[in-house]
Protein backbone atom coordinates (compact mmCIF):
# COMPACT_ATOMS: atom_id res chain seq x y z
CA UNK A 1 0.00 0.00 0.00
CA UNK A 2 0.97 3.34 -1.03
CA UNK A 3 0.51 6.32 1.33
CA UNK A 4 -1.08 8.34 -1.18
CA UNK A 5 -4.54 7.52 -3.00
CA UNK A 6 -3.74 8.95 -6.22
CA UNK A 7 -0.12 9.15 -7.77
CA UNK A 8 0.82 10.49 -11.18
CA UNK A 9 3.87 9.95 -12.33
CA UNK A 10 5.84 12.19 -15.25
CA UNK A 11 1.82 11.78 -16.89
CA UNK A 12 2.14 13.20 -20.35
CA UNK A 13 -0.46 13.92 -22.64
CA UNK A 14 -0.18 14.68 -26.41
CA UNK A 15 -2.63 15.95 -28.86
CA UNK A 16 -2.64 15.43 -32.61
CA UNK A 17 -4.77 18.22 -34.10
CA UNK A 18 -5.27 19.60 -37.21
CA UNK A 19 -2.47 22.17 -36.26
CA UNK A 20 -0.06 19.54 -35.95
CA UNK A 21 0.98 18.06 -31.96
CA UNK A 22 -0.31 19.68 -28.79
CA UNK A 23 1.26 18.87 -25.73
CA UNK A 24 -2.00 19.14 -22.90
CA UNK A 25 0.41 17.52 -20.32
CA UNK A 26 4.06 17.94 -20.02
CA UNK A 27 5.47 15.32 -17.16
CA UNK A 28 3.09 15.54 -14.36
CA UNK A 29 3.91 14.41 -10.91
CA UNK A 30 1.01 15.02 -8.83
CA UNK A 31 0.83 12.72 -5.28
CA UNK A 32 -2.47 13.43 -3.48
CA UNK A 33 -3.03 12.00 -0.10
CA UNK A 34 -6.09 10.10 1.32
CA UNK A 35 -8.51 12.98 2.66
CA UNK A 36 -7.11 15.42 0.69
CA UNK A 37 -9.39 17.61 -0.95
CA UNK A 38 -6.76 19.04 -3.88
CA UNK A 39 -7.62 22.15 -5.91
CA UNK A 40 -5.90 22.17 -9.42
CA UNK A 41 -6.05 25.63 -10.54
CA UNK A 42 -5.51 27.22 -13.98
CA UNK A 43 -6.87 29.27 -16.69
CA UNK A 44 -8.92 27.17 -19.52
CA UNK A 45 -6.32 25.77 -21.82
CA UNK A 46 -4.11 25.23 -18.56
CA UNK A 47 -4.53 21.44 -19.22
CA UNK A 48 -6.08 20.97 -15.54
CA UNK A 49 -9.64 18.77 -17.75
CA UNK A 50 -7.04 16.98 -19.45
CA UNK A 51 -5.32 16.03 -15.98
CA UNK A 52 -8.41 14.71 -14.39
CA UNK A 53 -9.20 12.76 -17.19
CA UNK A 54 -6.04 11.15 -17.05
CA UNK A 55 -6.77 10.20 -13.28
CA UNK A 56 -9.52 7.85 -14.35
CA UNK A 57 -8.20 7.24 -17.85
CA UNK A 58 -11.08 8.68 -19.48
CA UNK A 59 -7.74 9.91 -21.33
CA UNK A 60 -5.17 7.39 -21.61
CA UNK A 61 -1.73 9.51 -21.10
CA UNK A 62 0.76 9.35 -23.77
CA UNK A 63 3.72 8.92 -21.45
CA UNK A 64 3.89 8.11 -17.35
CA UNK A 65 1.83 6.35 -14.73
CA UNK A 66 -1.60 6.67 -13.01
CA UNK A 67 -1.32 4.95 -9.56
CA UNK A 68 -4.74 4.85 -7.51
CA UNK A 69 -4.48 2.96 -3.85
CA UNK A 70 -1.46 1.13 -4.57
CA UNK A 71 -2.86 -0.29 -8.20
CA UNK A 72 -1.43 1.12 -11.68
CA UNK A 73 -3.92 1.87 -13.48
CA UNK A 74 -1.91 2.65 -16.91
CA UNK A 75 -1.89 -0.29 -18.72
CA UNK A 76 -4.87 -2.01 -17.29
CA UNK A 77 -7.42 -4.53 -18.79
CA UNK A 78 -10.60 -2.43 -19.72
CA UNK A 79 -12.57 -4.27 -17.59
CA UNK A 80 -9.94 -4.24 -14.73
CA UNK A 81 -10.05 -0.37 -15.19
CA UNK A 82 -13.78 -0.57 -15.23
CA UNK A 83 -13.60 -2.28 -11.85
CA UNK A 84 -10.91 -0.08 -10.16
CA UNK A 85 -13.42 3.36 -11.96
CA UNK A 86 -16.35 2.23 -9.72
CA UNK A 87 -13.71 3.49 -6.58
CA UNK A 88 -13.04 6.65 -8.22
CA UNK A 89 -16.73 9.27 -8.77
CA UNK A 90 -16.76 12.30 -10.62
CA UNK A 91 -19.20 15.05 -11.67
CA UNK A 92 -19.35 17.98 -14.51
CA UNK A 93 -19.70 20.72 -15.25
CA UNK A 94 -22.40 19.87 -17.16
CA UNK A 95 -23.78 17.73 -14.98
CA UNK A 96 -24.14 14.74 -17.52
CA UNK A 97 -27.48 13.13 -15.89
CA UNK A 98 -29.52 10.60 -17.92
CA UNK A 99 -32.01 12.66 -19.61
CA UNK A 100 -34.58 9.85 -19.57
CA UNK A 101 -34.25 8.77 -16.33
CA UNK A 102 -35.75 10.58 -12.84
CA UNK A 103 -33.14 11.54 -10.15
CA UNK A 104 -33.90 8.00 -8.43
CA UNK A 105 -33.17 5.85 -11.74
CA UNK A 106 -29.97 8.61 -12.04
CA UNK A 107 -28.80 7.49 -8.75
CA UNK A 108 -29.66 3.70 -9.38
CA UNK A 109 -27.34 3.71 -12.30
CA UNK A 110 -23.91 3.32 -11.41
CA UNK A 111 -25.31 0.79 -9.04
CA UNK A 112 -27.14 -1.32 -11.77
CA UNK A 113 -23.64 -1.57 -13.47
CA UNK A 114 -22.07 -2.30 -10.40
CA UNK A 115 -24.94 -5.36 -10.45
CA UNK A 116 -26.58 -4.11 -7.22
CA UNK A 117 -30.04 -5.81 -6.90
CA UNK A 118 -32.72 -3.44 -8.31
CA UNK A 119 -34.82 -3.07 -4.71
CA UNK A 120 -31.08 -2.71 -2.76
CA UNK A 121 -29.81 -0.02 -5.49
CA UNK A 122 -33.27 1.71 -5.24
CA UNK A 123 -32.99 1.87 -0.80
CA UNK A 124 -29.75 3.00 -1.25
CA UNK A 125 -29.82 5.71 -3.72
CA UNK A 126 -32.99 6.90 -1.58
CA UNK A 127 -30.29 7.39 1.14
CA UNK A 128 -28.10 8.88 -1.10
CA UNK A 129 -31.01 11.69 -2.13
CA UNK A 130 -31.66 11.99 1.59
CA UNK A 131 -28.30 13.32 2.26
CA UNK A 132 -27.96 15.86 -0.96
CA UNK A 133 -31.63 16.95 0.20
CA UNK A 134 -33.69 15.94 -2.85
CA UNK A 135 -35.59 12.49 -1.60
CA UNK A 136 -38.61 14.50 -2.00
CA UNK A 137 -37.35 14.87 -6.02
CA UNK A 138 -37.04 11.52 -6.65
CA UNK A 139 -39.15 11.30 -9.49
CA UNK A 140 -38.34 14.45 -11.40
CA UNK A 141 -36.76 14.34 -14.27
CA UNK A 142 -33.52 16.62 -15.08
CA UNK A 143 -35.58 18.66 -17.00
CA UNK A 144 -37.82 19.67 -14.45
CA UNK A 145 -34.66 20.36 -11.68
CA UNK A 146 -32.84 23.53 -11.69
CA UNK A 147 -28.82 23.65 -12.24
CA UNK A 148 -28.04 23.26 -8.62
CA UNK A 149 -30.02 20.37 -7.85
CA UNK A 150 -29.01 18.58 -10.83
CA UNK A 151 -25.31 18.66 -9.45
CA UNK A 152 -26.97 17.47 -6.45
CA UNK A 153 -28.32 14.21 -8.20
CA UNK A 154 -24.81 14.10 -9.71
CA UNK A 155 -23.08 14.14 -6.35
CA UNK A 156 -25.40 11.62 -5.19
CA UNK A 157 -25.31 9.53 -8.07
CA UNK A 158 -21.45 9.75 -7.27
CA UNK A 159 -21.24 8.72 -3.74
CA UNK A 160 -23.40 5.37 -5.02
CA UNK A 161 -20.56 3.37 -5.30
CA UNK A 162 -19.07 4.06 -1.91
CA UNK A 163 -16.26 6.17 -3.97
CA UNK A 164 -12.70 6.87 -2.46
CA UNK A 165 -11.99 9.66 -4.34
CA UNK A 166 -14.58 12.23 -6.14
CA UNK A 167 -13.16 14.09 -9.07
CA UNK A 168 -15.08 17.66 -9.49
CA UNK A 169 -14.58 19.16 -12.89
CA UNK A 170 -15.56 22.70 -12.69
CA UNK A 171 -18.47 21.54 -10.68
CA UNK A 172 -19.78 24.84 -10.05
CA UNK A 173 -18.64 26.58 -13.18
CA UNK A 174 -22.28 26.52 -14.75
CA UNK A 175 -24.07 27.86 -11.33
CA UNK A 176 -24.73 31.00 -9.76
CA UNK A 177 -22.85 32.17 -6.79
CA UNK A 178 -25.50 31.22 -3.73
CA UNK A 179 -25.96 27.80 -5.86
CA UNK A 180 -22.63 28.10 -5.88
CA UNK A 181 -21.74 28.31 -2.32
CA UNK A 182 -24.43 25.63 -1.12
CA UNK A 183 -22.39 22.89 -3.48
CA UNK A 184 -19.15 23.46 -2.42
CA UNK A 185 -20.32 23.26 1.27
CA UNK A 186 -21.83 19.80 0.41
CA UNK A 187 -18.31 18.75 -1.21
CA UNK A 188 -16.60 20.05 1.67
CA UNK A 189 -19.00 18.11 4.29
CA UNK A 190 -18.71 14.96 2.30
CA UNK A 191 -15.01 15.19 2.23
CA UNK A 192 -14.72 16.05 6.48
CA UNK A 193 -17.13 13.53 7.08
CA UNK A 194 -17.47 10.52 4.64
CA UNK A 195 -13.42 11.12 4.23
CA UNK A 196 -13.75 11.07 0.23
CA UNK A 197 -10.52 12.47 -1.52
CA UNK A 198 -11.72 15.56 -3.23
CA UNK A 199 -9.99 16.62 -6.49
CA UNK A 200 -11.34 19.76 -7.47
CA UNK A 201 -10.51 20.95 -10.70
CA UNK A 202 -11.35 24.66 -11.15
CA UNK A 203 -10.47 28.11 -12.51
CA UNK A 204 -11.88 30.43 -9.49
CA UNK A 205 -9.82 30.77 -6.74
CA UNK A 206 -12.72 31.19 -4.08
CA UNK A 207 -13.51 27.58 -5.12
CA UNK A 208 -10.16 26.53 -4.06
CA UNK A 209 -10.22 29.13 -0.87
CA UNK A 210 -13.93 27.27 0.32
CA UNK A 211 -13.40 24.01 0.18
CA UNK A 212 -9.65 23.05 -0.28
CA UNK A 213 -6.25 22.13 1.72
CA UNK A 214 -3.86 21.91 -1.29
CA UNK A 215 -4.00 23.11 -4.55
CA UNK A 216 -1.56 22.96 -7.58
CA UNK A 217 -1.81 25.37 -10.32
CA UNK A 218 -1.21 24.56 -13.56
CA UNK A 219 0.06 26.55 -16.49
CA UNK A 220 0.29 25.39 -20.10
CA UNK A 221 0.36 21.67 -19.07
CA UNK A 222 2.76 21.98 -16.15
CA UNK A 223 2.33 22.32 -12.59
CA UNK A 224 4.14 25.25 -11.75
CA UNK A 225 3.22 25.85 -8.05
CA UNK A 226 2.12 23.43 -5.08
CA UNK A 227 1.28 23.34 -1.36
CA UNK A 228 -1.06 23.29 1.51
CA UNK A 229 -3.46 26.21 0.46
CA UNK A 230 -2.81 28.47 3.52
CA UNK A 231 0.99 28.31 2.44
CA UNK A 232 0.49 29.40 -0.68
CA UNK A 233 -1.89 32.20 0.35
CA UNK A 234 0.08 33.31 2.40
CA UNK A 235 3.87 33.22 0.23
CA UNK A 236 2.93 32.73 -3.28
CA UNK A 237 6.32 31.81 -4.82
CA UNK A 238 5.29 32.57 -8.37
CA UNK A 239 3.59 35.04 -10.39
CA UNK A 240 1.02 32.37 -11.75
CA UNK A 241 -0.23 31.93 -8.20
CA UNK A 242 -0.07 35.66 -7.35
CA UNK A 243 -2.11 36.33 -10.04
CA UNK A 244 -4.60 34.19 -9.36
CA UNK A 245 -4.87 34.63 -5.36
CA UNK A 246 -4.81 38.00 -5.87
CA UNK A 247 -6.37 38.99 -9.16
CA UNK A 248 -6.59 42.54 -8.07
CA UNK A 249 -4.38 43.01 -5.12
CA UNK A 250 -1.16 43.90 -6.54
CA UNK A 251 -2.59 45.03 -9.82
CA UNK A 252 -1.02 47.26 -11.85
CA UNK A 253 -3.44 49.85 -11.61
CA UNK A 254 -3.50 50.21 -7.86
CA UNK A 255 -0.12 49.88 -6.42
CA UNK A 256 2.35 49.75 -9.34
CA UNK A 257 1.47 53.54 -10.22
CA UNK A 258 3.36 54.44 -7.07
CA UNK A 259 6.97 53.15 -7.79
CA UNK A 260 8.24 52.46 -4.56
CA UNK A 261 11.22 50.08 -3.13
CA UNK A 262 9.85 49.21 0.21
CA UNK A 263 6.72 47.77 -1.26
CA UNK A 264 4.95 44.84 1.00
CA UNK A 265 2.41 42.20 0.62
CA UNK A 266 1.38 41.39 4.48
CA UNK A 267 -0.78 37.89 5.26
CA UNK A 268 -1.79 37.87 8.57
CA UNK A 269 -2.14 34.53 10.34
CA UNK A 270 -5.79 33.58 12.43
CA UNK A 271 -4.31 35.30 15.80
CA UNK A 272 -3.15 38.38 14.06
CA UNK A 273 -6.20 39.19 12.26
CA UNK A 274 -7.48 40.74 15.14
CA UNK A 275 -4.78 42.49 15.96
CA UNK A 276 -3.94 45.90 15.18
CA UNK A 277 0.16 44.87 14.41
CA UNK A 278 0.20 47.66 11.69
CA UNK A 279 -1.37 50.48 14.01
CA UNK A 280 0.83 49.72 16.30
CA UNK A 281 3.68 49.71 14.36
CA UNK A 282 2.69 53.12 13.24
CA UNK A 283 1.94 54.29 16.58
CA UNK A 284 5.74 52.71 18.19
CA UNK A 285 8.18 53.20 15.66
CA UNK A 286 6.45 56.92 14.80
CA UNK A 287 6.71 56.40 11.03
CA UNK A 288 3.41 56.23 8.22
CA UNK A 289 2.98 53.59 5.84
CA UNK A 290 1.11 54.22 2.86
CA UNK A 291 -2.10 51.30 3.06
CA UNK A 292 -2.25 50.66 -0.83
CA UNK A 293 -4.86 47.39 -0.51
CA UNK A 294 -6.57 45.43 2.20
CA UNK A 295 -8.83 42.79 2.44
CA UNK A 296 -9.87 40.05 4.55
CA UNK A 297 -11.12 36.66 3.49
CA UNK A 298 -11.82 33.14 4.39
CA UNK A 299 -9.57 30.62 3.57
CA UNK A 300 -10.00 26.65 4.03
CA UNK A 301 -11.70 27.32 7.32
CA UNK A 302 -9.04 30.06 8.32
CA UNK A 303 -9.50 34.26 8.69
CA UNK A 304 -7.24 35.10 6.27
CA UNK A 305 -6.06 39.08 6.00
CA UNK A 306 -3.75 40.63 3.51
CA UNK A 307 -2.36 44.26 3.26
CA UNK A 308 0.13 46.01 0.91
CA UNK A 309 1.67 48.82 2.05
CA UNK A 310 4.36 50.79 1.62
CA UNK A 311 7.18 51.42 4.03
CA UNK A 312 8.99 54.62 4.66
CA UNK A 313 11.06 55.93 2.28
CA UNK A 314 13.95 56.15 5.16
CA UNK A 315 15.65 52.63 4.44
CA UNK A 316 16.88 52.64 8.30
CA UNK A 317 12.84 53.40 9.20
CA UNK A 318 11.92 50.85 6.67
CA UNK A 319 14.31 48.34 8.16
CA UNK A 320 13.13 48.73 11.65
CA UNK A 321 9.84 48.52 10.36
CA UNK A 322 10.38 45.22 8.71
CA UNK A 323 12.05 44.31 11.82
CA UNK A 324 9.11 44.89 13.97
CA UNK A 325 7.02 42.84 11.78
CA UNK A 326 9.20 40.26 11.86
CA UNK A 327 9.16 40.75 15.91
CA UNK A 328 5.57 40.33 15.76
CA UNK A 329 5.47 36.96 14.03
CA UNK A 330 3.93 38.56 10.46
CA UNK A 331 4.56 37.34 7.24
CA UNK A 332 5.84 39.21 4.76
CA UNK A 333 7.19 39.12 1.53
CA UNK A 334 8.82 42.51 -0.88
CA UNK A 335 6.87 43.05 -4.03
CA UNK A 336 8.95 42.80 -6.92
CA UNK A 337 7.78 45.38 -9.11
CA UNK A 338 9.73 44.26 -11.87
CA UNK A 339 8.11 40.83 -12.06
CA UNK A 340 4.72 42.11 -11.40
CA UNK A 341 5.37 43.99 -14.42
CA UNK A 342 6.00 41.20 -16.88
CA UNK A 343 3.16 39.65 -15.15
CA UNK B 1 -67.17 -2.34 -61.45
CA UNK B 2 -69.15 -3.84 -58.61
CA UNK B 3 -68.80 -1.96 -55.18
CA UNK B 4 -68.11 -5.25 -53.56
CA UNK B 5 -65.68 -6.36 -56.29
CA UNK B 6 -64.13 -2.84 -55.27
CA UNK B 7 -64.02 -2.97 -51.72
CA UNK B 8 -62.67 -6.59 -51.49
CA UNK B 9 -59.81 -5.38 -54.38
CA UNK B 10 -58.95 -2.78 -52.04
CA UNK B 11 -58.92 -4.61 -48.81
CA UNK B 12 -56.67 -6.98 -50.32
CA UNK B 13 -54.36 -4.36 -51.52
CA UNK B 14 -54.46 -3.01 -48.22
CA UNK B 15 -53.46 -5.95 -45.97
CA UNK B 16 -50.47 -7.20 -48.87
CA UNK B 17 -49.43 -3.56 -48.16
CA UNK B 18 -49.38 -3.59 -44.58
CA UNK B 19 -47.79 -6.76 -44.67
CA UNK B 20 -45.09 -5.58 -46.12
CA UNK B 21 -44.42 -2.67 -44.98
CA UNK B 22 -44.44 -4.40 -41.41
CA UNK B 23 -42.63 -7.25 -41.98
CA UNK B 24 -39.81 -5.61 -43.86
CA UNK B 25 -39.55 -2.51 -41.16
CA UNK B 26 -39.11 -5.19 -38.57
CA UNK B 27 -36.48 -7.40 -40.85
CA UNK B 28 -35.09 -3.73 -41.98
CA UNK B 29 -34.42 -2.69 -38.12
CA UNK B 30 -33.22 -6.22 -36.99
CA UNK B 31 -30.54 -5.70 -39.56
CA UNK B 32 -30.12 -1.46 -39.83
CA UNK B 33 -30.34 -0.81 -35.65
CA UNK B 34 -26.67 -3.24 -35.08
CA UNK B 35 -25.46 -1.85 -38.15
CA UNK B 36 -26.21 1.89 -37.30
CA UNK B 37 -25.27 1.31 -33.41
CA UNK B 38 -21.98 -0.13 -34.71
CA UNK B 39 -21.29 2.83 -37.12
CA UNK B 40 -21.58 5.16 -34.29
CA UNK B 41 -19.60 3.00 -31.75
CA UNK B 42 -16.50 2.33 -34.04
CA UNK B 43 -16.75 6.12 -35.21
CA UNK B 44 -13.15 8.04 -34.52
CA UNK B 45 -14.49 9.77 -31.53
CA UNK B 46 -16.67 6.68 -30.42
CA UNK B 47 -16.52 4.33 -27.42
CA UNK B 48 -14.60 1.95 -29.44
CA UNK B 49 -13.12 3.43 -32.78
CA UNK B 50 -12.38 1.03 -35.14
CA UNK B 51 -11.41 2.30 -38.57
CA UNK B 52 -11.11 0.07 -40.87
CA UNK B 53 -14.90 -1.08 -40.23
CA UNK B 54 -16.49 1.89 -39.89
CA UNK B 55 -14.75 3.28 -43.06
CA UNK B 56 -16.00 0.03 -44.94
CA UNK B 57 -19.74 -0.25 -43.11
CA UNK B 58 -20.44 3.09 -44.29
CA UNK B 59 -19.00 2.51 -47.81
CA UNK B 60 -21.43 -0.80 -48.40
CA UNK B 61 -24.56 1.37 -46.77
CA UNK B 62 -23.48 4.14 -49.11
CA UNK B 63 -23.52 2.08 -51.83
CA UNK B 64 -26.78 0.39 -51.43
CA UNK B 65 -28.23 3.47 -50.53
CA UNK B 66 -27.55 5.74 -53.80
CA UNK B 67 -29.00 3.20 -55.97
CA UNK B 68 -32.49 4.38 -56.96
CA UNK B 69 -35.52 1.83 -55.25
CA UNK B 70 -37.26 0.85 -58.87
CA UNK B 71 -33.27 0.39 -59.81
CA UNK B 72 -32.29 -1.88 -57.35
CA UNK B 73 -35.59 -3.62 -57.73
CA UNK B 74 -35.18 -4.89 -61.09
CA UNK B 75 -31.24 -5.47 -60.56
CA UNK B 76 -31.96 -7.92 -57.84
CA UNK B 77 -35.06 -9.65 -59.38
CA UNK B 78 -32.94 -12.38 -60.65
CA UNK B 79 -31.30 -13.06 -57.65
CA UNK B 80 -34.42 -13.10 -55.09
CA UNK B 81 -36.33 -15.91 -57.80
CA UNK B 82 -33.26 -17.69 -57.35
CA UNK B 83 -33.52 -17.57 -53.60
CA UNK B 84 -37.53 -17.58 -53.05
CA UNK B 85 -38.64 -18.76 -56.15
CA UNK B 86 -40.50 -16.16 -57.49
CA UNK B 87 -39.64 -12.46 -58.66
CA UNK B 88 -43.23 -11.20 -58.41
CA UNK B 89 -45.80 -10.54 -55.60
CA UNK B 90 -45.39 -9.67 -52.31
CA UNK B 91 -42.59 -12.37 -50.75
CA UNK B 92 -40.51 -11.15 -54.12
CA UNK B 93 -41.44 -7.38 -53.19
CA UNK B 94 -40.30 -7.40 -48.94
CA UNK B 95 -36.78 -9.42 -49.98
CA UNK B 96 -36.07 -6.19 -52.22
CA UNK B 97 -37.50 -4.19 -49.48
CA UNK B 98 -35.12 -5.31 -46.29
CA UNK B 99 -32.06 -4.73 -48.94
CA UNK B 100 -32.73 -1.37 -49.99
CA UNK B 101 -34.60 -0.31 -46.48
CA UNK B 102 -31.92 -1.49 -43.69
CA UNK B 103 -28.96 0.59 -44.67
CA UNK B 104 -31.42 3.54 -44.91
CA UNK B 105 -32.61 2.36 -40.93
CA UNK B 106 -28.70 2.07 -40.29
CA UNK B 107 -28.31 5.67 -41.07
CA UNK B 108 -31.54 6.58 -39.64
CA UNK B 109 -30.31 5.17 -36.71
CA UNK B 110 -26.84 6.65 -36.40
CA UNK B 111 -28.39 9.87 -36.95
CA UNK B 112 -30.37 9.51 -33.61
CA UNK B 113 -27.65 8.06 -31.71
CA UNK B 114 -25.58 11.32 -32.65
CA UNK B 115 -27.37 13.56 -30.69
CA UNK B 116 -26.77 11.65 -27.53
CA UNK B 117 -25.09 14.23 -25.36
CA UNK B 118 -21.37 12.68 -25.46
CA UNK B 119 -20.79 14.23 -22.05
CA UNK B 120 -23.57 11.22 -20.83
CA UNK B 121 -21.52 8.63 -22.67
CA UNK B 122 -18.00 9.86 -20.53
CA UNK B 123 -20.21 10.14 -17.04
CA UNK B 124 -20.98 6.20 -18.23
CA UNK B 125 -17.84 5.48 -18.70
CA UNK B 126 -16.42 7.18 -15.50
CA UNK B 127 -18.59 4.64 -13.38
CA UNK B 128 -16.81 1.59 -15.00
CA UNK B 129 -19.88 0.77 -17.50
CA UNK B 130 -18.96 -1.62 -20.06
CA UNK B 131 -19.40 -0.62 -23.76
CA UNK B 132 -22.49 -2.95 -23.73
CA UNK B 133 -23.54 -1.28 -21.01
CA UNK B 134 -23.14 1.95 -22.58
CA UNK B 135 -25.18 0.76 -25.50
CA UNK B 136 -28.14 -0.57 -24.28
CA UNK B 137 -28.65 1.55 -21.07
CA UNK B 138 -27.34 4.92 -22.39
CA UNK B 139 -27.26 5.51 -26.08
CA UNK B 140 -30.14 3.35 -26.94
CA UNK B 141 -32.31 5.12 -24.08
CA UNK B 142 -31.15 8.67 -24.27
CA UNK B 143 -31.91 8.71 -27.97
CA UNK B 144 -34.86 6.89 -27.48
CA UNK B 145 -37.79 9.59 -28.54
CA UNK B 146 -35.35 10.61 -31.82
CA UNK B 147 -35.67 6.54 -32.56
CA UNK B 148 -39.46 6.29 -32.64
CA UNK B 149 -39.66 9.40 -34.87
CA UNK B 150 -36.97 7.56 -37.21
CA UNK B 151 -38.95 4.97 -37.42
CA UNK B 152 -42.11 6.79 -38.44
CA UNK B 153 -39.44 8.00 -40.80
CA UNK B 154 -38.85 4.19 -41.98
CA UNK B 155 -41.87 2.74 -41.89
CA UNK B 156 -43.53 5.51 -44.15
CA UNK B 157 -40.69 5.31 -46.62
CA UNK B 158 -40.77 1.48 -46.84
CA UNK B 159 -44.60 2.20 -47.55
CA UNK B 160 -44.01 4.45 -49.96
CA UNK B 161 -41.24 1.84 -51.99
CA UNK B 162 -43.90 -1.06 -51.60
CA UNK B 163 -45.93 0.43 -53.86
CA UNK B 164 -43.54 1.49 -56.21
CA UNK B 165 -42.92 -2.38 -56.27
CA UNK B 166 -46.43 -2.19 -58.14
CA UNK B 167 -44.82 -1.21 -61.21
CA UNK B 168 -42.94 -5.06 -61.04
CA UNK B 169 -46.06 -6.44 -60.20
CA UNK B 170 -44.99 -6.62 -56.58
CA UNK B 171 -48.38 -6.83 -54.98
CA UNK B 172 -50.39 -4.42 -52.58
CA UNK B 173 -52.21 -0.99 -53.56
CA UNK B 174 -49.31 -0.02 -55.82
CA UNK B 175 -50.10 -2.91 -57.60
CA UNK B 176 -53.66 -2.26 -58.08
CA UNK B 177 -53.15 1.56 -58.52
CA UNK B 178 -51.05 0.34 -61.65
CA UNK B 179 -53.44 -2.53 -63.18
CA UNK B 180 -56.94 -0.91 -62.87
CA UNK B 181 -55.97 2.79 -62.62
CA UNK B 182 -53.18 3.41 -65.20
CA UNK B 183 -53.78 0.26 -67.73
CA UNK B 184 -57.37 0.33 -67.78
CA UNK B 185 -57.60 3.92 -67.35
CA UNK B 186 -60.14 3.23 -63.92
CA UNK B 187 -59.12 6.56 -62.21
CA UNK B 188 -61.38 5.75 -59.41
CA UNK B 189 -59.92 2.99 -58.13
CA UNK B 190 -56.52 5.11 -58.58
CA UNK B 191 -57.66 7.79 -56.51
CA UNK B 192 -59.07 5.82 -53.82
CA UNK B 193 -55.71 4.12 -53.45
CA UNK B 194 -53.78 7.30 -53.47
CA UNK B 195 -56.47 8.28 -50.63
CA UNK B 196 -55.74 5.22 -48.70
CA UNK B 197 -52.23 5.39 -49.03
CA UNK B 198 -52.55 8.93 -47.64
CA UNK B 199 -54.38 8.39 -44.54
CA UNK B 200 -51.97 5.33 -44.14
CA UNK B 201 -49.27 7.82 -44.53
CA UNK B 202 -50.78 10.16 -41.73
CA UNK B 203 -51.98 7.53 -39.07
CA UNK B 204 -48.28 6.30 -38.97
CA UNK B 205 -47.11 9.43 -38.81
CA UNK B 206 -48.82 10.37 -36.08
CA UNK B 207 -48.27 7.15 -33.89
CA UNK B 208 -44.70 7.77 -34.51
CA UNK B 209 -44.78 11.71 -33.39
CA UNK B 210 -47.17 10.44 -30.31
CA UNK B 211 -44.87 7.45 -29.00
CA UNK B 212 -41.77 9.88 -29.24
CA UNK B 213 -43.30 12.39 -27.07
CA UNK B 214 -45.21 10.13 -24.34
CA UNK B 215 -41.79 8.16 -24.40
CA UNK B 216 -39.52 11.58 -24.14
CA UNK B 217 -38.88 12.32 -20.79
CA UNK B 218 -37.37 16.01 -21.21
CA UNK B 219 -40.68 17.55 -21.72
Amino acid sequence: MSEYIISLQGVTKDFETKNGLVQALKGINLDIEPGDAYGIIGLSGAGKSTLVRCINLLETPTEGKVIFDGKTLTGLKHKDLNLERRKIAMIFQQFNLLMQRDALGNVCFPLEIAGVPKDEAKKRAMELLKIVDLEDRAHSYPSQLSGGQKQRVGIARALATDPKVLLCDEATSALDPKTTRSILALLKKINRELGITLVVITHEMDVIKQVCNKVAIIESGSIVERGEVQEIFTKPKTAAARKLFFPDGEGKETALKISHTHRIRIAFKDEHTYDPVVSNMILELKAPVNILYADMDVVDGHQRGQMVICLSDDEAVAEKQKAYLRAHDVDFAEVDVEEEEEA
Amino acid sequence: METSVLVGLLWQGLLETLYMTIVSTLVAYIIGLPIGVSLIVTSPNGIKPVSWYNKSMGFVVNVIRSVPFLILMIALMPYVRKIIGTGIGTQATVAVLIVAAAPFVARLVEQSLMEVDPGVIEAAQSMGASNMTIIRKVMLLEARPSLLNGAAVATITILGYSAMAGVVGGGGLGDLAIKYGMYRYETTIMWITVIVLVVLVQILQEIGVKAAQKLDNRL
